[in-house]
């Protein structure tokens, strides 16, 4: 796809398994790729289960710092962010990847940071869309969550980005199945289409691809085909 | 657009529940299953269903055997420590002969243990859990798709018998995404001549109740309830079996640990061992028959767990100890991989 440009911070939030955390260390790796200092936050504190840590030795070896919570990745339920946390939004000698925990529970994390993000005023907050997920099948469905999670941020949203999938045995045809409800919810949130994402193997031989491409973190229990 | 959603395995669990009749859940948060609440305070007001966050789990089970009694589908779900907390209302719904369903999505023990994935309640799941004598009927899905499918099962079977069931998933098994296609299902509308719903003055009370004042009509009771588990290991059942045909060696493994199994089996075959595997879908009723007849064609055993080792006593019991059972396993939320697997499929074969 075309040459993305970047805002000083971007924000992925949207409904809780709809990908955010996969966009969101894509995004990051590829801002870094186009040689922009680039840092990513996990400011998750809903779900302990998946996390942008599951990315941390990859995100290592891409020079991208990671910043989480204390306790990720442990049997420590706690729901308390970094302090570190403010040097993203108020230091601006770096870009930031903030991935926000799902819904607007989730989105109340990000609340404490939006009034230096508004101060500085050089962000993106994308909503993360996957229309095959149950409770957001529909642009109707998607705009109610992403009414609730701007009001709990704070922070209204800029863009949108379709990332209707249905796990690695995603087709082409899916991702175009799901074109128009994310037309009719740009035209119901008046904010544009920022890009819509496409499991990397599908458009690896297409370099004129209009798609995002992502790589998907692969599990071991994976069943084999 | 696909008739497939994207879902997670607690989420198939609540959305399958819904779909097979059942318009009441009561429950009380605890990870790794909080998703089934937060999808049915979701869903459940939007079809005119019950969703009540209760002020305990003991509070949970409570509102589910009064449901269970007015004779309508209901569930309760949570992880480990909470479902030790249900244990006493577990037992007064077998003992009230009750259907309702019961999810345990596990969580490392015991205690308070952490909230990473395990199967070590295996034994509180299959050999009663609560006081007296009574079985569950449980059911171990290893996909979100069998989330759903099992979820829909275990409402029709525990109907049929009475008999309370129980979804035993796990931590990976409740947050990891699928795609899923959700049956619709032919919900048929159940006798339940039991059910405590007003007389309307034309016939005597119902009693729904577990106490017996007189000890041999709770003998009769009893021995009338175990017909019914007898009937209940004849028909009910279920395995799946993979590469068995021409297996030397035996990986029994349920849930999660049978996903991983099976990526091990995989690689086994490629180094030349023969191996196969049998992965119970019905952890009670055990399959048995199938484990005792593979002790026949197998040289060994290796039962793959996330716990000390609790089913590898069934498997010993049902191959009646003829061949050597290993035990693989990883416990606290620690997750066995295929390599793991594979070195213990390697041993059993060089030893036996």
């Amino acid at each position: 796809m075309q040459g993305l440009t970047y805002k000083r911070v971007s924000i992925f939030c949207g409904h809780y398994g709809s990908g955010k955390t996969n966009i969101a260390v894509n995004y990051a790796l590829r801002m870094k790729a186009d040689g922009i200092p680039t840092k990513i936050a996990d400011l998750d504190i809903v779900n302990p289960y998946f996390r942008t840590k599951d990315s941390a030795e990859e995100l290592e070896a891409a020079g991208i710092p990671l910043i989480s919570p204390a306790f990720a990745n442990s049997n420590v339920d706690l729901p308390a962010l970094p302090q570190e946390l403010y040097s993203l939004v108020q230091r601006t000698d770096h870009h930031a990847v903030l991935d926000v925990g799902g819904d607007d529970r989730g989105a109340y994390a990000l609340g404490r940071y939006a009034p230096y993000i508004l101060e500085e005023n050089d962000y993106d907050m994308f909503c993360v869309v996957n229309f095959f997920r149950p409770l957001t099948k529909t642009a109707e469905e998607a705009y109610a969550v992403m009414q609730e999670v701007s009001q709990a941020a704070g922070l209204p949203f800029t863009a949108i980005i379709n990332n209707s999938n249905l796990g690695p045995h995603t087709t082409l045809a899916d991702v175009a199945a799901t074109e128009r409800e994310v037309c009719r919810l740009s035209e119901m949130a008046a904010i544009p289409v920022r890009m819509t994402t496409v499991h990397r193997p599908l458009i690896s031989a297409d370099t004129d691809t209009p798609y995002f491409p992502i790589d998907l973190q692969k599990k071991y229990f994976d069943i084999v085909e | 657009m696909a008739d497939k959603v994207l879902m997670k395995g607690n989420e198939a669990i609540a959305e399958a529940a819904i779909k097979a009749g059942c318009r009441h859940y009561f429950g009380y948060p605890i990870t790794p299953q909080t998703e089934i609440a937060a999808y049915m305070a979701k869903r459940m007001p939007k079809i005119g269903g019950t969703f009540l966050q209760a002020e305990s789990e003991i509070a949970a089970i409570n509102m589910v055997y009064g449901v269970a009694g007015a004779g309508f589908r209901v569930m309760t779900s949570s992880s480990s420590p909470g479902v030790s907390l249900k244990q006493e209302g577990i037992s007064y719904i077998a003992g009230a002969d009750l259907p309702a369903l019961i999810v345990n999505v596990q969580r490392g023990g015991p205690g308070l243990g952490g909230i990473q994935p395990s199967q070590s309640d295996y034994f509180q799941a299959t050999k009663g859990g609560g006081h007296g004598d009574y079985h569950l009927i449980v059911l171990a899905p290893a996909s979100v798709q069998e989330m759903a499918d099992l979820t829909i099962k275990a409402f029709d079977l525990s109907d049929k018998y009475r008999v309370p069931a129980m979804l035993l998933a796990d931590g990976t098994m409740g947050q990891m995404m699928e795609p899923v296609a959700l049956p619709d299902v032919d919900v048929a509308e159940i006798e339940k001549p039991w059910a405590v719903r007003g007389t309307k003055n034309a016939r005597k009370h119902n009693i729904v109740n577990s106490l017996y004042l007189k000890p041999d009509e709770l003998e009769k009771t009893n021995f009338e309830r175990y017909e019914r588990y007898r009937q209940i290991e004849e028909n009910e059942v279920m395995y799946e079996s993979f590469m068995m045909e021409d297996a030397e060696y035996c990986v029994v493994a349920f849930g999660i640990a049978a996903r991983i199994s099976k990526n091990a089996v995989l690689a086994a075959r490629n180094q030349g061992i023969k191996v196969g595997l049998i992965r119970p879908i019905t952890l009670w009723p055990f399959p048995t028959e199938v484990i005792a007849k593979a002790a026949d064609q197998v040289k060994g055993f290796v039962s793959v767990e996330l716990s000390m080792g609790q089913m590898i006593e069934d498997v010993r019991l049902a191959s009646s100890c003829k061949k050597p059972v290993l035990l693989c396993n990883r416990t606290g939320g620690m997750i066995p991989t295929p390599e793991e697997v594979l070195a213990k499929i390697s041993e059993l074969a060089d030893n036996t």
